[in-house]
């Protein structure tokens, strides 16, 4: 039986297609995603992401047990209200989720995929077995992203008492608007927040931010946003059989102090020295056609072939974006296996789109 | 709720065929296709003079999210094709059934346009397959 966000109702009502998506019914989008896709990248767009997996940690020894926990450092979030974005690893190295790390006055909160949630409620059920920590996960939340170059008018219009405090908030912090935490994060390259508030204030607020001209958007849309800003989706680019080096995930690792035995770290190091481990790089396509995950990707100089972990068109290019596992060789071009077809794209440096406009040479 | 012309005639891999009655069919995806697969981004399209048979791969039809072969409903030659959709896909969207048409076929057996579903027949197919 799938699970419905509190936002459920306001969706149906509002002529969303819902679909099944990681146990959870979600709007896939509400007519048309290419609309909604536009209105993110020129005004601004509202998502439901309550189905993500939000935990808190508390007790004395939260910060410890994460600093092993996490790849990336919770020793770097000096103040409540700081967070980071960090893989999760199992003792391979391997991706079992991607996360975004919350300082908070209590302890941490921890927001996780939602189609890893078994998985990470296992692993880190077991992790916290004989540390002074409590894991709680908060089913009652409430996620709601508002994204665009007009969340921060938009949002401050709602939440006016808040507003020089939301205009001052830099990427990455989240701040207390009473009982809605309030982050400027997202998953689209464009400015935004992403709040998390109680489940019975949730139709009011995403009334409210619709009243003040956000456009509904749904999980279609949110792919090829994250998808132009060359962002991850666990599942496609990363899993637990590959490493953050191979994800274009190394900046997320901390590696100093060498002291902090993080779990993986002992693999990790150990790819590093190696080398030659393949990397996800962005293909560009610009003759008519759709690139797609799984398509092989056929490199210069090498015969070891490469995939396509997520591909699209984009809405605001024009034409075929993807990001792609490739053997390590220096090459600006490559050819695509496309139902037999070879087509030729070239490799390029993700993000495809920041703020709007495109980003790569 | 889909539109499913009663005059039309359709396979369960969801082309349309309209008889022109002059030796000749239009052949489009129907309603509930476009609907299904979302935006559409980019159509290939047979060429005049291919002889397709029944059930042929007779083009692709690649939304946003998802790429969808189109077959060949019955078999023939291809006499035309809208090139219109090869620039504006998304005709296909606003018009499955008028400007959205894919090609027209001039047929090697018009005895086999009794094979094809109904609009109820065809309903019944989508029925199924929603089923799982």
């Amino acid at each position: 039986m799938s699970r419905r966000t509190p936002l459920y109702d306001v969706h149906v009502a509002a002529g969303a297609r819902m679909v099944a998506f990681a146990g959870w019914e979600m709007p896939l989008h509400y007519g048309s995603q290419l609309q909604e896709h536009h209105a993110v990248r020129e005004h601004v767009g509202l998502f439901d992401v309550s189905h993500m997996t939000v935990l808190d940690i508390t007790g004395s020894g939260a910060e410890d047990w994460l600093r092993l926990l996490l790849a990336n450092d919770v020793a770097r979030l000096q103040a409540p209200g700081a967070a980071l974005y960090s893989a999760m690893l199992n003792e391979r190295g391997g991706i079992i989720d991607d996360l975004i790390a919350y300082r908070l006055e209590s302890g941490y909160r921890l927001v996780c995929n939602a189609a890893t949630r078994t998985r990470v409620n296992e692993w880190i059920g077991r992790q916290a077995r004989g540390r002074a920590v409590a894991v709680s996960e908060r089913t009652d939340s409430v996620m709601i992203a508002v994204q665009g170059p007009a969340a921060t008018t938009t949002l401050c219009g709602i939440l006016s008492r808040h507003a020089a405090t939301l205009e001052a908030l830099a990427p990455f912090r989240a701040v207390w608007c009473d009982a809605w935490l309030v982050a400027r994060t997202g998953y689209t390259g464009e400015d935004g927040f992403e709040i998390m508030l109680p489940a019975s204030a949730a139709a009011a607020c995403w009334r409210a931010l619709q009243d003040a001209g956000c456009r509904p958007a749904g999980l279609a849309a949110r792919d090829t946003l994250r998808l132009e800003a060359g962002l991850n989706l666990h599942g496609h680019e990363m899993d637990e059989d590959i490493s953050p080096l191979e994800a274009n995930m190394a900046w997320t690792v901390a590696w100093e102090p060498p002291s902090r035995n993080f779990v993986g770290r002992v693999p990790l190091e150990e790819l590093r020295r190696k080398g030659g481990y393949q990397v996800l790089t962005g293909l560009v396509m610009t003759q008519p056609g759709v690139l797609r995950a799984g398509q092989l990707v056929r490199v210069p100089g090498t015969p070891e072939t490469g995939v396509i972990t997520s591909g699209t068109y984009s809405p605001t290019l024009g034409h075929a974006i993807a990001l792609a596992r490739v053997p390590p060789v220096a090459a600006q071009q490559a050819l695509v296996d496309i139902r037999g077809r070879h087509a030729p794209v070239r490799i390029v440096r993700p993000p495809f789109v920041r703020h709007g406009k495109k980003v790569y040479n | 709720m889909v539109d499913t012309p009663r005059e039309l005639g359709y396979r369960d891999t969801h082309e349309w065929v309209r008889n022109e009655g002059d030796g000749t069919v239009t052949v489009g995806i129907t309603d509930y296709a476009q609907d299904s697969l979302g935006d559409i981004v980019y159509v290939e399209l047979p060429a005049v003079g291919d002889e397709l048979d029944t059930g042929q791969e007779a083009g692709v039809v690649e939304s946003v999210k998802a790429a969808s072969d189109v077959y060949a409903p019955v078999a023939g030659t291809v006499v035309a094709i809208n090139e219109a959709l090869e620039e504006n896909p998304e005709i296909i969207n606003a018009s499955p059934y008028g400007d959205g048409w894919f090609y027209r076929l001039r047929v090697a057996d018009p005895d086999e346009l009794g094979d094809l579903l109904d609009a109820d027949g065809y309903l019944a197919a989508v029925e199924e397959q929603e089923a799982g």
